[in-house]
């Protein structure tokens, strides 16, 4: 797997997708390729965030903590994207992510990302972009899920 | 009362070296007649050989021996100057003898000087050293007392040696003749008396620059300490101007010395050649008149000019003189504070063993510090003998002065300190060093291992020689007797000074294990056993070690073949390219030593690129090179030049990139052969940085990895002798001494990017480590560990974490600590004060705690505030509403 690839990997995420394949080549060389053995924690919910993670191969199971115990509400795979919320914000972890088999992921540490986006203002319009997609669609789930209940 | 320095230079001389001096004198006195024959003789060649009628003929010695010879001419002539010939050899051997006596006389006296110097600032009161800064204090030890020194050779015998040659002189031209004789020297009164007036003024000159040189170096001393404000203050061009102006000022006196030199020169030059001038007149008036011969005017003229030689030296010797008094004073009065600690105190070896576990009563004491601050205030206070105590208070409360007193690094103004019935102010150090340990906030560790650090409070004379062969043992006798000639301790540093008993064990072996158990005291062990693995052993020196770690090796290597850690390490084949190495480390394939093979810098070996060039390397590594050229560029054109990212990632620094710009343009479309060396190599070089696993660049794929084996296989065949201690080669077999113990155990590289992979690895070599027993060895090499200067290579926390072993490890009937663990976490201080107190099992402890909390674990809390005690008793019993320890409590 070469830089080239991870840049292919990185466009197809929406955050990424209008940036110069210069800058993304940047992100590629500048994260740290990890590999995790199966049953690896990427990291537990609960913990401050430092990093995002591009899963590159393998499986990893999304797991959250319920008074009834722990709850998999998703699975991941190549090309998924996780964990990216708490390097854009200083929440804590709100789920926890474990390797299903042997995954190799990017991991793109917050402090790089943030010296990124301070260098290239222009990423942060494409983040604005994509996040403010995100509130539209949550929204409108909000709206939908408030219509049905009262409905 | 210390005693004081000798005021006057010459009393100092004098008293030192007297009988020296006295011996030269009496050499330099034999020396006198000789010079006088050395004049007479070649007149009497020219008169009595060359110009006398006989024979007889007849030479008269001195004067005072009349020489007849009843031969020939020539004979006589042989005779005489065979004799002058003798003279000018017992002449010269006689000035080598005095010379080197004085030479020694005065280096002597310099190292006596410097010696003294030095021990008094061991026994500066120490609230002096706030006012004395260091760099001048260095400067006047090392610098200003060397041209003291310089002057010492000839204090006393030069000025007799040349006044003496110079009345020789004065009285060979008076016995010629009186009126050229007055004449020759009509002209020194006037030089007398004009230029000790001169002097005068250049000597304070003198004083002057001296003052502003010691301005310079404290400036400088300053800013080598203070560089962090500087910085952050952006205060650089303050600092420049002050130093342009201190130069300045330096400038202008050093001109005025010089001009003033030179005047004094100058006027004395100038009368030095008006007696010529008066002998060419005078003397040819008397030869023309047939009043003397040609012979003697010839003469006369010779020994003026001999004459005026010493006069010149007398002159210069008058102006060294003038200088080393006003350096002398200016150092010496600089060695004489106040209240400084009597010598006895610091030297005497105490009677019988002195045991200072007892009561520690305080009677009213008080002290009050340089700037007449009240910081204790008639304090009363009594610790039981073996109690330990939490002394707690505010950050201005004088509970620190009251650590400071109890280690005598403050001595009450008023009141008094017994302790164990012993007037405290009176004991000396020997009882106090040794019997009392003191670990501080900020101490001060020595730049020298961990184990010298340790080991130093048990370093107070010599008790073990070292074993010395016949020869050895006659050189060591020679330098303590020289040593005792010069005033200096004669005390042998190279024997074993470490005080085994002190620290409570037998042999030197059980200090060892001594020294762990107080690691593990003071939570050291991991830091040290870390220190240990990134550190170096010499395996001729500890064979046993090396050995042993090759079996850590063996069986490491068997674990990491289980399929749990399978992918965490690379190990090092010869056969094999390691992806998780550089290009560089796989071409050597060795850790290199010394500068030779630097790994940043092989590319640029000539040996290397002949390598590379009989492999065939040279072509793909300038494409490969294109390659990553480009990818950099295209990375990292858009960032700002100088952004960390490039020291971080990049492979071409911010400067070079549009170079290498400029670089791959120019040699676009160009075959490698046509490119410059200097291309090429610049090219070259980039790819050794590559890390396959790593960079994912995808430039260094199989092809070209098998090449740089081959290259690899045939730099080790081909090395030439010269080259083959620049490399230690990785072989399974054997240790590498240039490597660290970790490198040694795990002979391979840590796999790039596996979860958790260091801390993994990190554990299993512990876990081997500990099966083989060979975590002592990882401490030993941990205490051979270089703290730096200062300790800087250690965190403030291992600092003081030392501070606090190195005053266990001394057993002493007390131990104060002051906020000594105040850099820690506070449930490390906790844990720490308590493992502590366990340990020292009911022997004193005072602890200045830093956090009221703290305090819970003593038996008896003393609570100071305003330089007073405010309250005292069982923890407990003061825990309770409206006490100053509970409000301290509920502020902590």
């Amino acid at each position: 797997m070469s830089l080239n690839e991870e840049v292919e990997m990185l466009r197809n995420i929406p955050m990424f997708a209008k940036l110069e394949p210069s800058k993304l080549k940047l992100l590629a060389f500048t994260s740290e390729r990890i590999t995790y053995e199966a049953d690896q924690l990427f990291f537990s919910q609960g913990d401050m965030g430092d990093a995002a993670y591009l899963i590159i191969e393998g499986e990893a199971d999304v797991l959250v903590d319920t008074p009834s115990g722990e709850l998999n509400v998703a699975t991941l795979g190549r090309n998924d994207f996780v964990g990216e919320i708490a390097i854009l914000c200083d929440v804590p972890r709100t789920a926890t992510v474990r390797a299903k088999s042997r995954t190799v992921t990017l991991r793109i540490s917050k402090d790089l990302f943030f010296r990124l986006v301070a260098e290239f203002p222009e990423m942060s319009v494409e983040i604005m972009r994509e996040l403010a997609s995100r509130l539209d669609h949550t929204t409108n789930q909000l709206r939908d899920a408030l219509a049905a209940s009262n409905g | 009362m210390a005693e004081r320095m000798d005021r006057s230079m010459y009393r100092f001389v004098l008293k030192h070296s007297g009988r020296q001096q006295l011996y030269i004198l009496i050499f330099v006195a034999i020396s006198w007649p000789i010079g006088f024959m050395l004049f007479d003789v070649p007149k009497q060649i020219i008169n009595r050989a060359l110009g006398g009628e006989g024979p007889p003929f007849s030479a008269s010695v001195l004067g005072v021996y009349n020489f007849v010879f009843e031969g020939s001419q020539t004979i006589f002539l042989v005779i005489l100057c065979v004799f002058f010939l003798l003279l000018v050899i017992i002449n010269n051997a006689l000035k080598y003898h005095i010379n080197t006596t004085k030479g020694r006389t005065a280096e002597r006296l310099l190292r006596r000087l410097r010696y003294s110097l030095f021990s008094r600032v061991l026994r500066f009161p120490l609230p002096h050293f706030k006012r004395t800064s260091q760099g001048e204090v260095i400067s006047m030890i090392t610098a200003e007392s060397e041209p003291i020194g310089a002057f010492f050779v000839g204090a006393v015998v030069d000025p007799v040696f040349l006044a003496g040659q110079l009345i020789v002189a004065i009285g060979f031209i008076l016995v010629q003749d009186p009126i050229l004789g007055v004449a020759a020297a009509a002209l020194y009164p006037v030089q007398m008396y004009v230029i000790p007036r001169l002097q005068k003024k250049v000597s304070a000159l003198g004083k002057a620059r001296l003052r502003e040189i010691r301005r310079l170096s404290d400036h400088v001393g300053e800013t080598v300490s203070g560089i962090v404000d500087i910085h952050v203050n952006d205060t650089s061009n303050l600092e420049l101007t002050r130093f342009a102006d201190r130069l300045a000022a330096i400038y202008n006196i050093r001109f005025e010395i010089f001009r003033r030199k030179y005047t004094i020169k100058f006027i004395n030059n100038f009368l030095d050649k008006l007696a010529p001038f008066l002998f060419y007149l005078i003397g040819g008036i008397l030869v023309i008149e047939g009043n003397i011969t040609i012979g003697a005017l010839v003469a006369v003229i010779s020994a003026h000019k001999d004459m005026s030689t010493p006069w010149k030296e007398l002159l210069n010797w008058y102006q060294q003189q003038a200088d080393a008094r006003v350096k002398y004073d200016q150092v010496v009065s600089q060695f004489d504070p106040d209240g400084m600690l009597d010598e006895e105190l610091q030297h005497t070896e105490p009677e019988g063993a002195t045991s200072l576990a007892g009561d520690i009563e305080l009677t009213n004491v008080s002290l009050v510090d340089e700037d007449e601050v009240r910081r204790i205030a008639g304090v009363t206070l009594n610790l039981v003998a073996d109690s330990n105590v939490a002394v707690i208070g505010g950050g201005s409360s004088g509970k620190d002065y009251l650590a400071l007193l109890l280690a005598r690094l403050a001595v009450p103004t008023g009141g008094r300190i017994t302790v164990a019935g012993e007037n405290f102010v009176e004991l000396p150090e020997s009882v106090i060093g040794r019997r009392i340990a003191y670990a501080g906030n900020t101490p001060f560790l020595q730049s020298a291992t961990v184990r010298d650090n340790l080991v130093y409070g048990l370093k107070h004379r010599p008790l073990t020689p070292p074993e010395y062969d016949e020869a050895q043992a006659r050189d060591r006798d020679a330098a303590a007797a020289e040593a005792t000639r010069a005033g200096n301790i004669a005390h042998d540093y190279s024997a074993d000074w470490i005080d085994y008993e002190a620290a409570g064990v037998d042999k030197p072996e059980a200090l060892f294990e001594r020294i762990l158990e107080i690691f593990d005291t003071v939570e050291l062990s991991d830091d040290i056993y870390q220190l240990g693995l990134r550190g170096t052993i010499d395996p001729t020196e500890r064979p046993d070690i090396a050995e042993a770690v090759l079996k850590a090796r063996a069986a490491m290597a068997d674990r990491l073949r289980e399929p749990a850690y399978a992918d965490l390490v690379e190990l090092f084949d010869r056969g094999t390219y390691n992806t998780n190495a550089s290009v560089a480390e796989n071409l050597l394939f060795g850790t290199p030593v010394g500068d030779a093979f630097n790994i940043n810098l092989l590319p640029q070996n000539p040996y290397v690129l002949e390598i590379l060039r009989k492999s065939g390397l040279v072509d793909d590594l300038i494409t490969a090179g294109r390659s990553v050229a480009e990818t950099m560029i295209e990375i990292f054109a858009d960032l700002p030049p100088g952004h960390e990212f490039f020291e971080q990632y990049s492979f071409i620094s911010s400067d070079e990139l549009p170079e290498f710009r400029t670089l791959l343009s120019r040699t676009d479309r160009r075959s490698h052969d046509e490119m410059t060396e200097e291309d090429r190599v610049a090219l070259m070089s980039l790819p050794f940085k590559v890390v396959v696993a790593q960079h994912r660049l995808g430039i260094v794929e199989e092809e070209l990895q098998q090449k740089i084996l081959t290259a690899r296989d045939r730099f080790a065949a081909d090395l030439p002798e010269e080259l083959s201690s620049a490399v230690e080669f990785f072989d399974a077999e054997t240790y590498n001494a240039a490597a660290a113990l970790q490198d040694n155990i795990l002979f391979g590289k840590l796999a790039y990017g596996q979860a958790e992979g260091p801390s993994r690895v990190g554990a299993l070599i512990a876990e081997t480590l500990d099966d083989l027993h060979l975590r002592g060895s990882v401490m030993e090499a941990g205490l051979e560990f270089q703290v730096g200067v200062g300790g800087g290579r250690l965190s403030s926390v291992q600092r003081q974490k030392l501070s606090l072993a190195r005053a266990l490890l001394k057993r002493p009937d007390l131990l104060i600590a002051n906020e000594a663990t105040s850099a820690m976490d506070p449930s490390v201080q906790d844990r720490i004060a308590e493992t502590i107190l366990k340990v020292r099992g009911g022997k004193g402890v005072i602890w200045i705690v830093n956090r009221a909390p703290m305090a819970a674990k003593f038996e008896r809390v003393v609570v100071f505030a305003d330089g007073r005690v405010a309250e005292q008793g069982a923890y407990d019993e003061l825990n309770r509403d409206g006490t100053a320890l509970h409000e301290m409590l509920q502020s902590a």
